[in-house]
This record gives C-alpha cells, sequence and structure tokens, in this order.
C-alpha cells in the first residue's frame, strides 16, 4: 500500500513538474496571443462547429449552462471547450514562446508603457471580440470588469488597510447616484430635471467628468465615517460603516427627486466596453502605484503594529483616512460605470446583497492583493453567471467553495502577493519557476 | 546644548505614579543607561519621552523644543528613533520594506506621486532604498533584505529593528532592552553593533538593559529606577558599588 501511495505521489510531483516545464518558457504575449487565436477561432467557425457537435449555438460562458441545463451534451460542450479554447491556446502559445520571447527581450529596451500599452491592446482585442458574440456576454463583461474595480476598492480598506468596512455598497451608490444626476441633468430630456442643457454629442467627453464626480462624492461620504470611527479601533469602524451603508440607502429611498425607492433610469448608455476597460485598467494602475509606494505600504505598517508604525514617523491618522477615501473614490466611479452600464439604478440594489459579494470577492481572491481583486471578483462573478441554471443551489454552492477557501487558504487565493508588471511582461526561460 | 533635557517629569496612570520628578540630561554622543527592576517605570518613560504616553506633570525638550503635546510619529521625525522591548514588527512586510518604511518623513513626492509613479517618487524611492541597504550591510542582515521579516532568527529581527530605527536619522537612539532573550553570541554581536552605530554615526544613544554586563560595559552614566523614582546615577563604578542599588536588586543584606 505505501509503495503505491508513494509512486501515485512521486507521479503525481513528476506530472506536475512536466507541465511547469513546458509552461515556464511562455511569456504573457503568447498566452495573449494564443487567447487570441482561439477567440478568432470561434469568431469565424465557433457557430457552425458546436452545430455540428449538436449544439444549438456556441457555448456562452464555456459551456456550463449546457452542462447543467443538459447533461447529455456534456461531451459535445466539452470537446467545443477543448478544440475551441484549450488546445489552440496550449499550442499556440507554446509555438509562439520562442518568438515571444525574442519580442518581449526587445521590448524591455523600451519604456515599460510601451510594452504594457502593447498587452493591454491585445487583452482587450481578445474581451472585445469574445463578447462581440452576444449580447450576454457584453454584459458579463462589464459587470466583472466593475466588480475588479469595487473589489480592488474594498481590498485597500479591508485587506491592506486591515479595518473592516461595511460601507462600500453606500460609497457606490453615492457615485452611482451623483454621476446619473449629472449626466441626466445636463445631457438627457428627463422628467425631473427637464430638458437637457448641454448638447448630446459633448456628453461622451464629459462622461469621465460624471465619473470623477461621483467618485468625489463618494469620497466625502467616506469623510463622514471615517472622522468618527478611526477614533476608535477594531470593530468600531464595522459597525458605523454598516450603519452609513442603511443610511445613505434610505435617504437615497426618501430622496423624491432622484426617483426614491423606484430608482433613476434612462441614463445615458455611455458605459460601454471600451470606456469600462479603460476606466478599470486605469483604476487598477493607479491603484497598484499607490499600494507599492512607501506611502500605501504605511497602510501596512499601520495594520500590523500601529505604535510601530507612529514610531517611525508614519501619520497614521493621515494614512488611514487618505486610504479610505482612496478607496471610496474607486468605489464610486465604479458605482458611476454600474449606472450607466445598466442604465437604471435602485437604492435596494446598493444593499447588504452586494456588500456580501463584494466581501466574497475580495476573501475569495486574497487580502492584500491586486492579483487577489482581479482574480476574486472574476471567479465569483463568472461563477454566478456560470452556475445560474443551477437556481438555488447557486447559493449553496458558491458559498461551499468560500468555505473551503477560507480553511485551506485563509487569506484567500493569492493574498501578499506585488502585483509587478515588469515581472509580469518580461521574457520568460525554462529555467524560470 | 543639550541634547535631550528631561525636568521634574511625573506620569500617573489613574491614581497609580509610575513616574515620579524624573530629569535626565544627554549631550550628543552619550551613551546613557537606565536599570532598575521590573515594573519599575523603564519603558513608561521611553513612552513619555516619545509621545506615547503624555506626563502628567514637567516638561520634555529636543534640543530645545518642546515635546510634550506632540504626536509619536512629530516627535519620531524630530529626531528620537526608537526600539521596543517586545520587537514590534510587521508581520506580513520584508526586511527591506521595514527600513524602508522608516523613511516616510523623509519622502517629498506626496499622493500624486503615490499614485501616478512620477520620476520624483522613482528618484526618492531608490535614494531610500539605498540608505535602507547600507544600513542593512551595517547590520549584517542584507542576504535577507527580501524576505518576510518573521521568518528570520531572532537575532537578526532585532537588528532590522534597530536598522529601522535608523534610516529614520534619528539624532538619539533609544533601544529598549536590545538584548532581551538573546543567547551569548548574540549579546556579543548586538554589543558590538551598539558600539558600531554610536562609533560610526556619532549618535546618541539611551538604553534600557536588565543584563548589567551590557549597561556596564557601554554606558558612560547610569540612572537607576525604582518604583518611578531615581535612586542613583553616576558612572558604572558608582552604580555597583551603590548600596541602595544592590539593595533594589537583591534585597537587603540583614541577618537577624
Amino acid at each position: 500500500m505505501e509503495s503505491t501511495g508513494d509512486e501515485l505521489s512521486i507521479n503525481g510531483k513528476l506530472k506536475s513538474s512536466r507541465v511547469r516545464e513546458f509552461v515556464a518558457p511562455i511569456p504573457l504575449l503568447s498566452w495573449l496571443l494564443g487567447a487570441l487565436v482561439a477567440v478568432a477561432l470561434e469568431h469565424y467557425i465557433g457557430t457552425s462547429f458546436a452545430q455540428t457537435l449538436g449544439l444549438r449555438k456556441a457555448p456562452m460562458l464555456f459551456g456550463f449552462d449546457i452542462m447543467l441545463k443538459q447533461p447529455t451534451l456534456i461531451h459535445s460542450a466539452l470537446t467545443y471547450l477543448v478544440l475551441i479554447y484549450f488546445l489552440p491556446i496550449i499550442v499556440v502559445a507554446r509555438l509562439s514562446a520562442a518568438g515571444m520571447n525574442g519580442l518581449a527581450a526587445i521590448l524591455i529596451d523600451y519604456p515599460l508603457m510601451l510594452t504594457v500599452l502593447i498587452h493591454l491592446g491585445m487583452l482587450y482585442a481578445i474581451l472585445h471580440w469574445w463578447s462581440n458574440m452576444s449580447l450576454y456576454r457584453a454584459d458579463v463583461l462589464r459587470f466583472t470588469l466593475i466588480a475588479v474595480l469595487l473589489t480592488l476598492s474594498l481590498n485597500l480598506i479591508n485587506g491592506y488597510m486591515g479595518e473592516f468596512s461595511c460601507s462600500h455598497p453606500g460609497f457606490m451608490a453615492l457615485g452611482a447616484y451623483a454621476s446619473s444626476v449629472f449626466t441626466l441633468g445636463l445631457f438627457a430630456d428627463d422628467r425631473v430635471f427637464g430638458p437637457a442643457l448641454l448638447p448630446q454629442w459633448l456628453g461622451p467627453y464629459l462622461f469621465p467628468v460624471a465619473l470623477v464626480l461621483g467618485g468625489v462624492v463618494a469620497a466625502v461620504g467616506a469623510l463622514a465615517v471615517a472622522i468618527p470611527s478611526f477614533r476608535t479601533r477594531g470593530d468600531y469602524l464595522a459597525i458605523i460603516s454598516l450603519a452609513f451603508m442603511f443610511i445613505v440607502k434610505s435617504l437615497i429611498e426618501n430622496l423624491e427627486f432622484v426617483g426614491g425607492p423606484r430608482g433613476l433610469g434612462d441614463q445615458p448608455g455611455w458605459a460601454n466596453r471600451p470606456v469600462v476597460f479603460v476606466t478599470v485598467v486605469l483604476g487598477i494602475w493607479i491603484i497598484n502605484n499607490f499600494v507599492r509606494s512607501t506611502l500605501g505600504k504605511a497602510l501596512n505598517a499601520v495594520r500590523d503594529n500601529e505604535m510601530a508604525a507612529d514610531a517611525m514617523t508614519v501619520d497614521t491618522r493621515q494614512t488611514k483616512i487618505t486610504a479610505f477615501l482612496f478607496g471610496a473614490f474607486w468605489a464610486g466611479v465604479a458605482g458611476g460605470l454600474y449606472a450607466h452600464a445598466l442604465r437604471y439604478i435602485n437604492p435596494g440594489s446598493f444593499g447588504i446583497q452586494m456588500l456580501a459579494e463584494g466581501l466574497a470577492m475580495v476573501y475569495f481572491g486574497g487580502l492584500n492583493s491586486v492579483y487577489g481583486s482581479i482574480v476574486g471578483a472574476c471567479s465569483i462573478s463568472l461563477l454566478g453567471e456560470m452556475l445560474r441554471p443551477l437556481e438555488l443551489f447557486k447559493w449553496i454552492i458558491i458559498p461551499l467553495l468560500l468555505i473551503l477557501v477560507m480553511i485551506f487558504r485563509p487569506t484567500g487565493l493569492i493574498a501578499f502577493r506585488e502585483f509587478d508588471v515588469k515581472k509580469l511582461v518580461r521574457p520568460k526561460q525554462a529555467s524560470d519557476r | 546644548m543639550t541634547l535631550l533635557q528631561i525636568e521634574k517629569m511625573t506620569h500617573y496612570f489613574g491614581g497609580l505614579r509610575a513616574v515620579y520628578n524624573y530629569g535626565l540630561s544627554i549631550e550628543p554622543g552619550q551613551i546613557r543607561g537606565l536599570i532598575g527592576p521590573n515594573g519599575s517605570g523603564k519603558t513608561t518613560i521611553f513612552n513619555l519621552i516619545t509621545g506615547i504616553y503624555q506626563p502628567t506633570e514637567g516638561q520634555i525638550l529636543l534640543e530645545g523644543k518642546q515635546l510634550n503635546g506632540r504626536s509619536p510619529h512629530d516627535i519620531a521625525s524630530m529626531g528620537i528613533g526608537r526600539t521596543f522591548q517586545n520587537m514590534l514588527l510587521w508581520r506580513h512586510m520584508t526586511v527591506l520594506e521595514h527600513v524602508k518604511m522608516a523613511r516616510y518623513s523623509k519622502l517629498t513626492y506626496g499622493l500624486v506621486g503615490a499614485f501616478f509613479g512620477t520620476s520624483r517618487r522613482h528618484r526618492e524611492e531608490a535614494e531610500s532604498e539605498q540608505v535602507a541597504f547600507k544600513l542593512l550591510k551595517m547590520m549584517r542582515v542584507d542576504q535577507y533584505a527580501d524576505q518576510i521579516v518573521l521568518n528570520l532568527p531572532y537575532g537578526a529581527q532585532r537588528r532590522v529593528e534597530m536598522a529601522r530605527a535608523l534610516a529614520m536619522e534619528p539624532r538619539i537612539l533609544f533601544l529598549d532592552e536590545p538584548t532581551a532573550g538573546m543567547n551569548p553570541d548574540e549579546l556579543v554581536q548586538m554589543m558590538d553593533i551598539i558600539r558600531k552605530v554610536h562609533g560610526e554615526l556619532g549618535l546618541a544613544i539611551f538604553l534600557i538593559e536588565h543584563r548589567m554586563r551590557v549597561v556596564m560595559e557601554l554606558c558612560e552614566r547610569i540612572q537607576t529606577l525604582v518604583f518611578g523614582e531615581v535612586i542613583a546615577e553616576g558612572i558604572p563604578e558608582e552604580i555597583q558599588n551603590n548600596p541602595k542599588v544592590i539593595d533594589a536588586y537583591l534585597g537587603k543584606e540583614t541577618v537577624e
């Protein structure tokens, strides 16, 4: 018995090391190229290929909806997944590795910004093409990206700063309503705000202003939480911020000019895919810049030991308030995007449910980590969509997964990892781990 | 000019008198010691000077500037660096990040630099990294620079804490039991390092210590504290032979 166990584990190790050896020399550029090829393949032959496999149309979210609804079609969906996504990505990535490593090595001599823009351009092309297949995919993409921004802004406070804040849906609501009032008031003929004040064509250019305004309003709201609660420590912030969330919700419910509990609709749909993508990337870039600077690391120092931080010249109070407002700002921006992507908001949607989802994304993905926030937001949003056919059981499976993560990795999947863009885009060698 | 001047400092925790009528004056470049039995108020004195507690009475002057009423980070950036008795390190941060963090008050790039990664930020961060590496080398812990600080051996952690305190370029360094919990080898190393810091940087040092050997070898002058009051002050030999000190540490030598 023992020997077989050993053999098995050795086999497992060999296999994992072989996989590692196979994957190690592939730079990010090659993966992106592989994904691009896969998406192109789906674009051109996806539908007809799906029909030959006996599916009605190309599976929308990696075939999960089909597998769960019609178990007899599992093999077709899997075949589709392997032949359209898995194989092309692996093959193209591996084959192009040498060439792309060369390209990456050349790009290293140019400013980092150029390399990053090339990568982002490819990533956007992939996402755009992929989501062109259906409106449903486009919506999933937009709301997933918005969730990434929201998760990251929440991680800033719950992870980097180590305080437990529950007010993020409140900040998001403030951002959503502020930016909606701005755009509806200026650019739309609205029954409450009257006729448009500015010509319609100007709108998209001023949309960033609307988003920033949403962020600033959220940050001002955050100040109302920060001032009383940062005098104390520990659980107080959680309670005060939870109260804040409910206050914002009932405040909006009682404000008749923004529609009260009926909500506010018909925002101009300016939060299309490129706008959401660019805003979220910008948000990630700025937040990542912040948390990697000494000013941002001061948050970790305050979290791990406030007295020591103070004794090492860190202005702890200012650090905490800055970070809190900063996190709220990005939650507000996410709220503005959300309002103009969904084109309808009501106070009810910024409640406990949204808070629970946000917290799940943060703790699932990993505290104190940009990677973690991206992974957490993507996996929880996509899982939520993919498991939709299960209806009620979805709300059993996702929490169960969360519990498992908490047991085996208490700080989340990818916690305390630095998001180092330079490391991410550099050419890879076989010896790299 | 006197570097640190404390006059008639008294502190009460509620009804408990923790420090009474404490006075001290340290000249630049001096090493001073503070000894006393457990609970005699040594660390409280450190905390009073560094602003963690506010003294009930008395005044504290650093180079003529009043420290009373200032916040700890303010006092720290005015030039008082310190280590802690129980080593307050940041458990998720690397050694290098620890030392760079103490340069916080020296950074001028502000939030704009932090958000957008300006060239000024890169320059200042690179500078503080250089300073940090120099100090880590001096403390012989530069090989651990990228490790999480809790993975280091105990003695190395102590030295990281010291490098961190030095990174803020203090005028005076407060060491709260720098050799607590160390084995004899680490002890000798630590004493070497304290001498080196004193010699190379010309810093004034104020240290709390339990081990007589360390205080007696390092300090120019020593104060003995019992129940918050200084009962003896003088050069090491005087303190060693002072009956009151022996009394406080060993008990009375009376036989009925």
